[in-house]
């Protein structure tokens, strides 16, 4: 083993290798992620940080329980654990009681991703499982929505209008900047595009996705707003109002949930805007990304197979 | 095969719902309080004990090319009874089962018993059969329910779980939380039965 070093290694094909791994790619997302956290902590303060960490850490306590259990190979190091908890997280109000903010990321593991067989084999995005998982569970805990920094409770300004509340909406650079009411992570359209430019260019995420999600949102919003003679003003709040930033760049994106095919991201992007408008203006909740996203995910598989490229020289296409 | 045995692999080996994965709708539907999962047992139990009796005693009057008819006819009566005596006796329990107790007709234990077992055995079988299966359903029905009274409603049989009442995980009592309350205990069946085929 010594001399290994001055062997000529002999290896087959491909020698190209490239330096990009799991833990590396987790990595970047979880980088990418950093703008969003540094506005929810300047936004909610030291809540942000409590349900954050609580997260985080239950989420790699259960991954590495879960793994020990089903006697799996224990991979808390590749970070993924890590990331589902924060962006579970992010997804949560400022005044979640941190037991609730615990048992969402227990569920997003365990039930999300472990028992389907760990990271690569999970169908759902298994942050959005957990918040769905709490949301359902307990309805007022999860929506206990407050405005930034003083912390008085308010209503989001998705809520405001499917309620009719007639409260004034807040204007939309507050919106982009992140002043508004609303999850810990989703509120600042500028620390996330931040980060998601930079998963962009570090080539993590392909653009098709959250392309297609806003453009679907933006395009059928902007019918809407002129029936109602608001003008651009109205697609441009749905684009930075709720979770859609968040979750077109950070959730619809994930590698393992979504379609590997380039016209299937584009179908994929398209389909979740679709579901997202439906549920916002239509729907029983003030907003649907987290639901547009779960549903998008199960029709992943069917997406690919009718997306496949056609093989050169291999005929028409069957598809 | 010998009486007990016919008894008892309804209630283990063959358990209708976690070993022969049958009768799943009501499994997932009306177990949303341990109470309604016996009351479901109970009157599925009913009908199979029945059902069975009657099948098995004309089994050789029965054409076989219109058993499953008649099979059925058999049933429905049962089922009809029975509804009728819920519905007179235990009010509250009928309204809370509502569609699931006529769908016990076709409940595919019931018709699956009659063609299997009851129309090729004789009585005593039969009943043991029935007994054995209507046991080891209503057995299962009651984990389940248990598992999701306990986790969304924070109560067992009504009674409060000090610690569970005040925030229960609501999910649990909704149709989602019937999908993974039975998926969890079919997953951690399905890992013992494995141990004990490996230590045998």
């Amino acid at each position: 083993m010594n001399n290994q070093g001055n062997l000529l290694t002999v290896t087959p094909s491909p020698h190209l290798h490239s330096s990009n791994s799991i833990p590396a790619a987790m990595r970047d997302v979880i980088i990418a992620l950093i703008p969003a956290f540094i506005a929810s902590v300047y936004f909610f303060r030291i809540s942000a940080v409590l349900v954050v960490v609580t997260c985080i850490v239950t989420a790699v306590v259960c991954e590495m329980a879960a793994q020990k259990l089903m006697k799996r190979e224990v991979t808390v190091n590749d970070y993924s654990a890590v990331i589902t908890g924060l962006l579970l997280a992010l997804t949560l109000p400022a005044t979640v009681p941190l037991w609730v903010a615990a048992i969402g990321a227990a569920v997003a593991i365990i039930i999300g991703k472990q028992l389907f067989g760990g990271l690569g084999n999970n169908i759902f995005n298994p942050a959005l499982i957990g918040r769905a998982f709490l949301l359902a569970s307990w309805p007022v805990a999860t929506t206990g929505w407050v405005t930034p920094i003083d912390g008085v409770s308010t209503a989001t300004p998705l809520g405001i209008i499917k309620e009719s509340l007639g409260s004034e909406l807040p204007n939309l650079t507050d919106m982009f900047i992140g002043n508004i009411a609303g999850c810990l992570g989703e509120t600042s359209a500028l620390a996330l595009l931040l980060g998601a430019l930079y998963l962009i260019y570090k080539k993590h995420i392909d653009w098709r996705i959250p392309t297609g999600y806003l453009a679907t949102v933006f395009a059928i919003t902007a019918v809407v707003g002129m029936t109602k003679g608001q003008g651009l003003s109205y697609p441009v709040f749905h684009l930075f109002a709720g979770g859609l930033m968040l979750g077109a760049f950070f959730m619809a994106t994930d590698w393992v949930t979504t379609p590997v095919t380039k016209k299937g991201r584009v179908v994929f992007g398209i389909g979740c805007g679709l579901i997202t408008v439906l549920i916002r203006l239509k729907g029983g909740y003030p907003e649907g990304v987290c639901y547009s996203i779960l549903l998008m995910n199960t029709l992943a598989p069917l997406i690919d197979r009718y997306t496949k490229d056609r093989v050169f020289g291999g005929g028409k296409s069957h598809a | 095969m010998n009486l007990a045995k016919t008894f008892s692999k309804g209630i283990i080996n063959e358990n209708p719902l976690f070993r022969l994965m049958l009768g799943m709708c009501p499994a997932l539907a009306i177990t949303t309080s341990v109470e309604n999962g016996i009351g479901m047992g109970m009157a599925f139990t009913a009908v199979l004990l029945a059902s069975n009796v009657v099948v098995s005693l004309l089994r050789r009057i029965i054409p076989e090319s219109i058993r499953i008819p008649c099979f059925i006819v058999v049933i429905a009566s049962f089922v009809t009874i029975t509804e009728m005596v819920m519905h007179a006796y235990a009010p509250a329990l009928f309204e809370s089962l509502g569609i699931f107790i006529p769908l016990i007709v076709v409940n595919c234990i019931i018709l699956g018993r009659a063609e299997a077992f009851a129309s090729k055995n004789g009585l005593v079988p039969s009943v043991m059969d029935a007994l054995g299966m209507g046991l080891g359903y209503t057995l299962a029905l009651v984990t389940v329910s248990a598992v999701r009274e306990v986790l969304g409603a924070g109560t067992f049989l009504g009674i409060p779980i000090i610690g569970l009442i005040d925030n229960p995980a609501l999910v649990m009592i909704l149709p989602p939380g019937g999908f993974i309350a039975l998926g969890c205990i079919l997953a951690l069946l399905n890992k013992m039965q494995q141990k004990k085929a490996q230590s045998n």
